[in-house]
């Protein structure tokens, strides 16, 4: 037993406080939006030039000129408002943003993050993921624990290159919680049936 | 002095030449210079370098500019939707200078603004980095990123008035501010050319004074990522 991707986004949701201005990355981060808990006030920043991002429009409203980071339709809210690139990395670098949530291919004990190039393989490009590691107060990662070979996605250190370098707070996989702490990773909970042997026995780094 | 033209093969007359280095507004296919972008097809120019955050879609935006091999290189932070990219990139016949996107934007806002370079500790620690100057302030590590000055900026805006005074729509302002402040000269598209007097001052996004010519069309605002919830 294991969390699936709802049940990782619910958990990555627990670390969102009242007041705080977010930016979730693509994939299961995104699914993060649907667990914000009833009456806490957090928003959503879409690093093309939003804050106050609202749900996909439903169909036959969606608007060319409204989207998200991952190019998808989206609306607005009545906090909404709209800037240009220069002043939304603006936000992001000058560390007013609280939070990002992010995916990765690799994470490091150290807090070392790859997740923008498989080199030969993938050639997409960062987007803005290096300028939020560098900038955001505090550093989420969502991903699966093991790559789809069955290798620890969570190593002593990335051999993909990196994102950011010691950038990481907490990682969220599907086996359980764990935190970048001096020396390696911190258990901070094990997902749902899954016992602390077997979160110890999937990872490769170090776990103190 | 007119800055209004009636097409945007008129709006380039004088403008381009092989070998420029022209930044694009947009972000994915959302505010991005589509009638601009077509007419440098038509007219052919050749080895341009564009600083511009994507690549468009094998069919539009920037990818039409690709598939007729009119550009020598792309400064962007991600170009994951267009595959003749990526053709062209691994057979080696594009250059490619990957930058962070908060990178890229404050590179065109600083040299709009006259800022030849400035620190950032985006990319410290990664291949970003390579060969860049490092400096630490306050027990932290920066590194040098320098301004860009475009022979040419175009941008997408959703209205000006006759002197060039911008209002862009919701996240189609995105790059289009930065990259109109980057250019030596700079042609805006619109969808409404309004008089002046009827956009509130208070309300200009961009002021005229970096936009040199506009041009007013239809616009086909294509969506790339169509994301619809059941009501």
């Amino acid at each position: 037993m294991a969390w699936d991707r709802n049940q990782m986004a619910a958990r990555a949701a627990q670390e969102l406080q009242d007041g705080w201005y977010v930016n979730l990355g693509i994939g299961i981060p995104t699914l993060v939006s649907n667990y914000i808990p009833e009456g806490m006030d957090v928003t959503l920043q879409s690093e093309n030039g939003m804050l106050g991002m609202g749900a996909f429009p439903i169909e036959g409203e969606e608007d060319a000129d409204l989207i998200n980071a991952g190019k998808q339709t989206i609306t607005e809210l009545d906090r909404t408002s709209y800037f240009d690139s220069a002043t939304s990395f603006g936000m992001i670098r000058g560390g007013k943003i609280a939070m990002a949530i992010l995916g990765a291919m690799e994470v490091a004990e150290n807090g070392d993050l790859a997740n923008w190039m498989i080199p030969g393989k993938l050639v997409k490009g960062m987007g803005g993921a290096m300028d939020l590691v560098a900038g955001v107060g505090r550093v989420i990662v969502v991903m699966d624990h093991a790559s789809k070979s069955g290798d620890s996605k969570v190593l002593k250190e990335c051999t993909l290159p990196l994102t950011g370098k010691a950038v990481v707070d907490r990682i969220i996989t599907n086996l359980g919680v764990l935190d970048v702490v001096e020396g390696g990773l911190r258990i901070v909970e094990c997902a749902d049936g899954v016992t602390e042997e077997e979160l110890r026995a999937a990872t490769e780094a170090t776990i103190v | 002095m007119k800055k209004i033209y009636g097409s945007a093969a008129e709006a380039l007359e004088g403008v381009l030449s092989d070998g420029m280095l022209i930044a694009a507004g947009g972000f994915g296919l959302c505010g991005i210079p589509e009638l601009l972008l077509s007419a440098i097809r038509d007219a052919g120019t050749k080895n341009l370098t564009f600083a511009s955050n994507n690549a468009g879609v094998d069919d539009f935006g920037i990818g039409i500019l690709l598939q007729t091999k009119q550009v020598k290189k792309m400064i962007s932070s991600y170009v994951g939707e267009n595959k003749e990219f990526m053709r062209q990139y691994l057979g080696g016949e594009l250059e490619l200078e990957f930058n962070p996107q908060g990178t890229l934007a404050e590179r065109m806002r600083a040299g709009g603004a006259g800022i030849p370079g400035f620190y950032t500790k985006t990319g410290v620690g990664t291949v970003i980095a390579e060969g860049k100057e490092h400096k630490d302030f306050d027990g932290e590590t920066y590194i040098l990123e320098r301004g860009i000055v475009a022979d040419l900026a175009i941008v997408k805006a959703w209205k000006a008035d006759d002197t060039g005074n911008l209002v862009f729509r919701k996240t189609a302002r995105n790059f289009n501010p930065p990259a109109a402040m980057c250019g030596k000269i700079c042609i805006a598209e619109v969808e409404e050319i309004v008089p002046r007097g009827s956009l509130d001052g208070d309300a200009i996004h961009l002021p005229g004074i970096y936009v040199h010519r506009i041009i007013q069309g239809d616009h086909e605002k294509r969506i790339e990522q169509r994301t619809v919830r059941t009501a």
